[in-house]
C-alpha cells in the first residue's frame, strides 16, 4: 500500500493511466481516428453532392450538421470498448482496476475523440455551407460543448454494453439512437437559436435540459457500470 | 377462473359503453357524455388510446423494477419477469401508437405530425426494439440477464426528458401540451370521468392478468428445462 497518497489521488492517477493509455494507442494505430475523418468527409461530401449547388435553409443545415455529428459518432466511438474484446485485455483490466476508473478514463478519452471530431466538422461545415452563419457564437459554443460532454456519455456506457453482445456494429446505432434523442432535438433547437441569432437567455432552457442530461445519464451509466463490466 | 370471466366482461362493457353511449351537448340522462367542441365523436378513443399509453408505460416501469431486482439479487426468474413486461409493454405501445396515429388522422391532418407526444410514444416504441435486439444478440444467460437490465435503465433515465420536459418546451398539438390547457379538464362530465377510470383499471387489470400468465409460462418452462424433459 502506498503511504501518504489518498485514494483519491490513486484514483485519479488510475483514470488518467486509462485515458493516457487509450491516447496513445489510438495515435499509434489511428483505427479510429481514420474511421472518424474519412466518415466526416464522405459524409460530408455527400451532402454537398445533394445539394447540387443549390442554397438550402440554414435550418435545414443545422438539422444535417447534427445527422453528421450522430452518424460519425456511431461509426467510431464504440471502439474504446470494442477494442478491449478484440486484443483480449478485458480481463487484465477487470483484475487491476477498479471499474470506475476504466468507466471515467474512458468517458474522458470518448469526450477527447468526440470533441476533435466534431471541431472537424464544425469547421469544414463553416467552411463550406456558405448560408451557416453562425450569429450567437456564444450559444453555439456552449450548446457544441454541452452537447459533446452529452453525446460522450450516453455513448460510453453503450459501447461498454453492447462490447459483450454478438452483432455490435448494428447494434450501437439501434441502442443509441433512443437514448440520444432527447439530446438530438435540444442540441439541434440550440444550434437553430444560435444560426438565427437569438440572446442567449432565449437558450437558456436548452442549457438546463443538456446540463441535465449530462449529469442524469453521466449518474446512471457510472452506477450501472459495474454489473455491466463485470462477470 | 371467476376474475378472467369478470375481466372479459368489464372490458367488453367499456367497449359498447364507449361506442353507444351518445354524445350530447348538455348532457341530461346519466348515460350522456358531454360533446367537446371539435372532437364530438372522437372522443371516443380517448377511451381506448389513454389506458394503452399509460400501461405501455406502466409495463415498462415494471419491467424496469425487474431489470433492478435483477441486478441486486442475481435470480434469473426475475430477468424472465422483465422481459415478459416488455414484450406487453411494446404490445401496448404498438396499439397506442396506432390509436393516436388514428386520432391524428382525423384532429390534426395527417397520421404523422413529429408533435412532441408522438415523438416520445416512437422513442418509446425504439427503446422496447432495441431492448429486445439487445437480447437476441446476447447468448450467455447471465449476461444477457445484466446487459438487458443495465439497458432497461439507462432508457428510463430518458423517460422523464419524454414525458415531462419536452412537450412543455416544444408547441405541439396534442392535448396537454404547450398551447393548449390540461389534458383531460374541466371537459369531462361525471359519466365520461366513470367510464374513462373503469377503462383505465380494465386495461390495468387486462396487462396484469396477460403478464401473470406469461410469468407462469416462463417458470413452467425453465421448470421443464431443468428436469430434462
Amino acid at each position: 500500500m502506498k503511504s501518504g497518497s489518498s485514494f483519491a489521488v490513486r484514483w485519479l492517477q488510475a483514470t488518467s493511466a486509462i485515458f493516457s493509455k487509450d491516447i496513445k494507442s489510438e495515435l499509434r494505430t489511428r483505427y479510429a481516428l481514420n474511421a472518424l475523418v474519412m466518415f466526416v468527409i464522405t459524409t460530408l461530401s455527400i451532402i454537398l453532392f445533394a445539394l447540387g449547388g443549390e442554397a438550402a435553409s440554414s435550418e435545414l443545415m443545422c438539422g444535417v450538421l447534427w445527422i453528421i455529428i450522430f452518424f460519425s459518432t456511431m461509426s467510431g466511438m464504440s471502439r474504446s470498448f470494442v477494442s478491449e474484446e478484440e486484443r483480449g485485455t478485458v480481463l487484465t483490466l477487470q483484475l487491476m482496476t477498479r471499474p470506475s476508473t476504466v468507466f471515467f478514463g474512458k468517458l474522458f478519452f470518448n469526450f477527447v475523440l468526440l470533441s476533435g471530431t466534431n471541431l472537424l466538422s464544425i469547421v469544414l461545415y463553416l467552411v463550406l455551407i456558405t448560408n451557416f452563419v453562425v450569429r450567437t457564437p456564444a450559444i453555439f459554443i456552449v450548446v457544441m460543448l454541452l452537447g459533446t460532454m452529452g453525446l460522450a456519455s450516453a455513448c460510453t456506457i453503450i459501447a461498454a454494453i453492447i462490447a459483450k453482445a454478438n452483432t455490435k456494429g448494428t447494434l450501437y446505432p439501434v441502442l443509441s439512437f433512443p437514448i440520444l434523442l432527447p439530446l438530438l432535438l435540444t442540441v439541434i433547437n440550440g444550434t437553430l437559436l444560435s444560426v438565427e441569432g437569438a440572446p442567449f437567455t432565449e437558450a437558456l432552457e436548452e442549457v438546463q435540459i443538456l446540463v441535465s442530461y449530462f449529469v442524469v445519464i453521466t449518474a446512471v451509466s457510472y452506477l450501472l457500470f459495474d454489473y455491466v463490466w463485470k462477470d | 377462473m371467476a376474475l378472467k370471466l369478470l375481466l372479459g366482461l368489464w372490458i367488453a362493457a367499456i367497449i359498447v359503453v364507449g361506442i353507444t353511449f351518445p354524445i350530447v351537448p348538455v348532457p341530461q340522462a346519466w348515460y350522456e357524455f358531454p360533446l367537446i367542441p371539435g372532437l364530438e365523436n372522437k372522443a371516443r378513443i380517448m377511451l381506448f388510446h389513454v389506458p394503452m399509453a399509460w400501461v405501455t408505460v406502466l409495463a415498462f416501469l415494471i419491467s424496469m423494477g425487474y431489470g433492478i431486482r435483477y441486478l441486486v439479487k442475481k435470480n434469473i426468474d426475475d430477468d424472465e419477469k422483465s422481459a415478459a413486461s416488455a414484450g406487453l409493454g411494446l404490445l401496448f405501445c404498438v396499439l397506442a401508437t396506432v390509436t393516436g396515429a388514428i386520432w391524428a388522422r382525423f384532429n390534426w391532418g395527417a397520421f404523422w405530425n413529429w408533435d412532441p407526444r408522438q415523438t416520445s410514444i416512437f422513442a418509446l416504441l425504439l427503446i422496447y426494439g432495441a431492448y429486445f435486439a439487445l437480447r437476441s444478440a446476447l447468448d450467455v444467460e447471465e449476461k444477457r440477464a445484466a446487459l438487458s437490465a443495465a439497458y432497461a435503465v439507462i432508457a428510463g433515465a430518458t423517460v422523464p426528458f419524454f414525458i415531462f420536459v419536452m412537450p412543455r418546451l416544444l408547441p405541439g398539438l396534442h392535448p396537454g401540451s404547450g398551447g393548449s390547457g390540461p389534458l383531460m379538464g374541466g371537459t369531462m362530465n361525471a359519466t365520461l370521468r366513470i367510464v374513462f377510470y373503469a377503462s383505465l383499471a380494465g386495461f390495468t387489470a387486462l396487462y396484469f392478468w396477460m403478464l401473470n400468465l406469461r410469468n407462469r409460462l416462463a417458470k413452467l418452462r425453465t421448470h421443464h428445462e431443468s428436469v430434462g424433459g
